[in-house]
């Protein structure tokens, strides 16, 4: 299927090479950073980008490229392990909601909506403020704001599978609800679920980036690209500081959007043909 | 009457959402282990037990926190929502201050991102699969995936410091005052004042901060009018039409928009509760005195009166929003039934 698209989709293509590039870096960069990300030398700071330094150094003479490239560990990280979670919990509730369907399925639904209601930084902001700033806690935000949509998908799909000939078929020869549930439902589901976690992570890495940006992330040696640009936007006269995190962020969640946009495009059988 | 019918149940079930809500924000706010006191008293009053079991008592601290929240829940009930730790103000005459600067901006940004993203999507749909396509759809990806915050500082040092040709932060020049409060929303006032230059300073300030806020949804609207539109080129009825011999130009306008704009509209939907959390960056940046920097000086100090109010503000704008556009749905689209 990638091939199949990546051939027909320029975006998308440009999409997969920009995130392949981004993985690369982000796995080897502390073997190829030319200095050492959180060395000060205040000889250089706000040194502009030079032959030695690619992007410059920061208030601190900090190497800002060095800086930057293991910045994307933390943001592919964060990316990965939100969009992981939100899906397993959003799977489980909207998979229950779904399969036990009445009074449980409007009663978990609302509760859902609830959160849902609220626009998604807002939420996440009062957690991390109420936790503490830290990757961990910021983590923790993340997930919790993220899940419904996980549950929403989950939910229809385990609906729709619910009524399939196959499930009364397991049901007859005696299986349980919770071997129905994880033998017949999720295999069935994952699909989708998968789909729409590609087409999120660049949301997600943006909804880091900007806790990051507030504070609301590691404490301040950490290169998170986030709050590198929030340093930046102190020394706003010195442009690179906060231009070359925020191309790391820009570019990552770019590149996810392109293959998201591709795969939805691929997938809805309406807008198939033109492919 | 079906719509009237079903505009009073939502409004209804919005009712209970609200109370969901503060319930919500009153519990993640209250059962942490971060303390109002610590972010408000200073150290040499910490140390003081006196003044701390004061404090406590003044905000209800000391009240078990059921008892709390039925406190706060019947006040809200009476249009009461507190005093602000922070400001030691009524919450509600704070989130009246600030209010209109959001919406102003909000608005600001929203008509950007219809605009711009419906005439992209239509393009875009037009001539499919040309250089000029790509090119719009880049433009769109572009939109979702920037950073609100960053780009707000890239647009400030080229247009403002750079080329001087846009204002820096704030609602106004520095040099002017603001307008007299009627409506709250410079742009109006200013008007209702007859005063031109105060108007046209008022509206520059708006330009960056609104292409900034609403960007992210012009990508959507861009996207989503883009494939609704190519679906609906697909269809029967504007084969008819074709096969009567309009041309092509009739056919888009005549036959095909109309209907390709339907699911538009509840993208808009969407778009606008983004607008409303991209609020908190973007109002940071251009030192706009809206409530998105009113919740994130909120959150810094755990000001819970301010951080339940002004979450429930933008919960209930999000949620009568989305009511407005599922209404309109039914307006536009007579296949819908309400229920």
């Amino acid at each position: 299927m990638t091939w199949r698209l990546m051939k027909n989709n320029t975006l998308f293509s440009i999409g997969v090479v920009i995130c392949l590039l981004w993985l690369i870096i982000s796995i080897l960069a502390p073997f190829i950073v030319p200095y050492d990300p959180l060395e000060q030398n205040l000889m250089i700071r706000f040194s502009k980008p030079s032959a030695e330094h690619w992007c410059g150094a920061d208030s601190l003479g900090r190497d800002i490229f060095s800086r930057v490239l293991v910045g994307s560990r933390i943001s592919i990280g964060a990316g990965i392990i939100t969009i992981i979670f939100a899906a397993l919990v959003g799977m489980i509730y909207g998979g229950v909601a779904g399969y036990a369907g009445g009074r449980v399925d409007e009663i978990m639904m609302r509760g859902s909506e609830l959160v849902q209601s609220f626009p998604t930084i807002i939420l996440a902001m009062i957690i991390c403020a109420a936790l503490g700033p830290s990757l961990f806690n910021a983590l923790i935000a993340m997930v919790i704001v993220w899940w419904p949509n996980y549950a929403r998908v989950m939910r229809s799909m385990v609906i729709q599978v619910k009524t399939n000939e196959y499930i009364e078929a397991s049901k007859s020869l005696g299986a349980s609800n919770l071997r129905i549930f994880f033998k017949e439902i999720i295999p069935n589901s994952v699909g989708s679920i998968i789909v729409l976690a590609t087409v999120d992570f660049g949301n997600a890495v943006l909804l880091f980036a900007g806790l990051s940006y507030l504070g609301l992330g590691s404490p301040p040696p950490t290169p998170e690209w986030g709050a590198m640009v929030s340093d930046g936007a102190n020394y706003f006269t010195y442009w690179w500081i906060a231009t070359f995190p925020g191309l790391g962020i820009l570019t990552m969640s770019m590149g996810a959007n392109f293959i998201g946009d591709g795969m939805r495009d691929f997938l809805d059988p309406k807008l198939r043909k033109e492919l | 009457m079906d719509i009237l019918r079903y505009i009073i149940r939502r409004l209804i079930f919005i009712f209970f959402l609200m109370i969901g809500i503060s319930l919500m924000v009153f519990l993640i706010a209250n059962a942490l282990p971060s303390d109002p006191v610590v972010a408000n008293l200073s150290q040499r009053n910490l140390d003081n037990e006196e003044m701390v079991a004061a404090f406590r008592a003044k905000w209800g601290l000391d009240q078990p926190l059921y008892k709390q929240y039925l406190t706060y829940l019947g006040n809200l009930l009476q249009g009461d929502m507190g005093l602000s730790i922070r400001t030691s103000r009524p919450v509600f005459d704070d989130l009246k201050q600030y209010y209109p600067a959001t919406v102003e901006l909000a608005f600001i940004g929203i008509a950007f991102a219809v605009i711009f993203g419906m005439l992209f999507g239509v393009i875009s749909a037009i001539k499919r699969n040309t250089a000029i396509d790509q090119i719009l759809r880049g433009i769109s990806v572009f939109g979702v995936s920037v950073p609100a915050f960053w780009l707000a500082l890239i647009m400030l040092f080229i247009f403002y410091l750079g080329l001087g040709i846009a204002p820096g932060p704030g609602r106004i020049s520095p040099y002017l005052s603001a307008p007299v409060h009627v409506t709250g929303f410079f742009l109006i006032d200013s008007l209702l004042m007859g005063n031109w230059p105060l108007f046209a300073d008022a509206l520059k300030h708006l330009i960056l901060p609104g292409v900034c806020l609403g960007l992210f949804t012009m990508g959507l609207i861009t996207r989503t009018t883009r494939s609704s539109l190519l679906e609906v080129l697909s269809m029967d009825f504007t084969r008819t039409a074709r096969a009567k011999g309009l041309r092509e130009r009739s056919v888009i306008t005549k036959h095909a928009l109309g209907n390709a704009l339907i699911p538009v509209i509840t993208v808009i939907g969407v778009g606008f509760g983004n607008l409303l959390g991209g609020m908190v960056l973007v109002e940071t940046i251009f030192a706009w005195p809206g409530i998105g920097q009113y919740a994130f000086k909120s959150t810094q100090y755990m000001d819970f009166p301010s951080i339940v109010g002004v979450s429930l503000l933008i919960a209930l704008n999000y949620v009568l929003i989305n009511l407005i556009i599922d209404v309109l749905y039914g307006v536009l689209d007579p296949r819908v039934r309400y229920r």
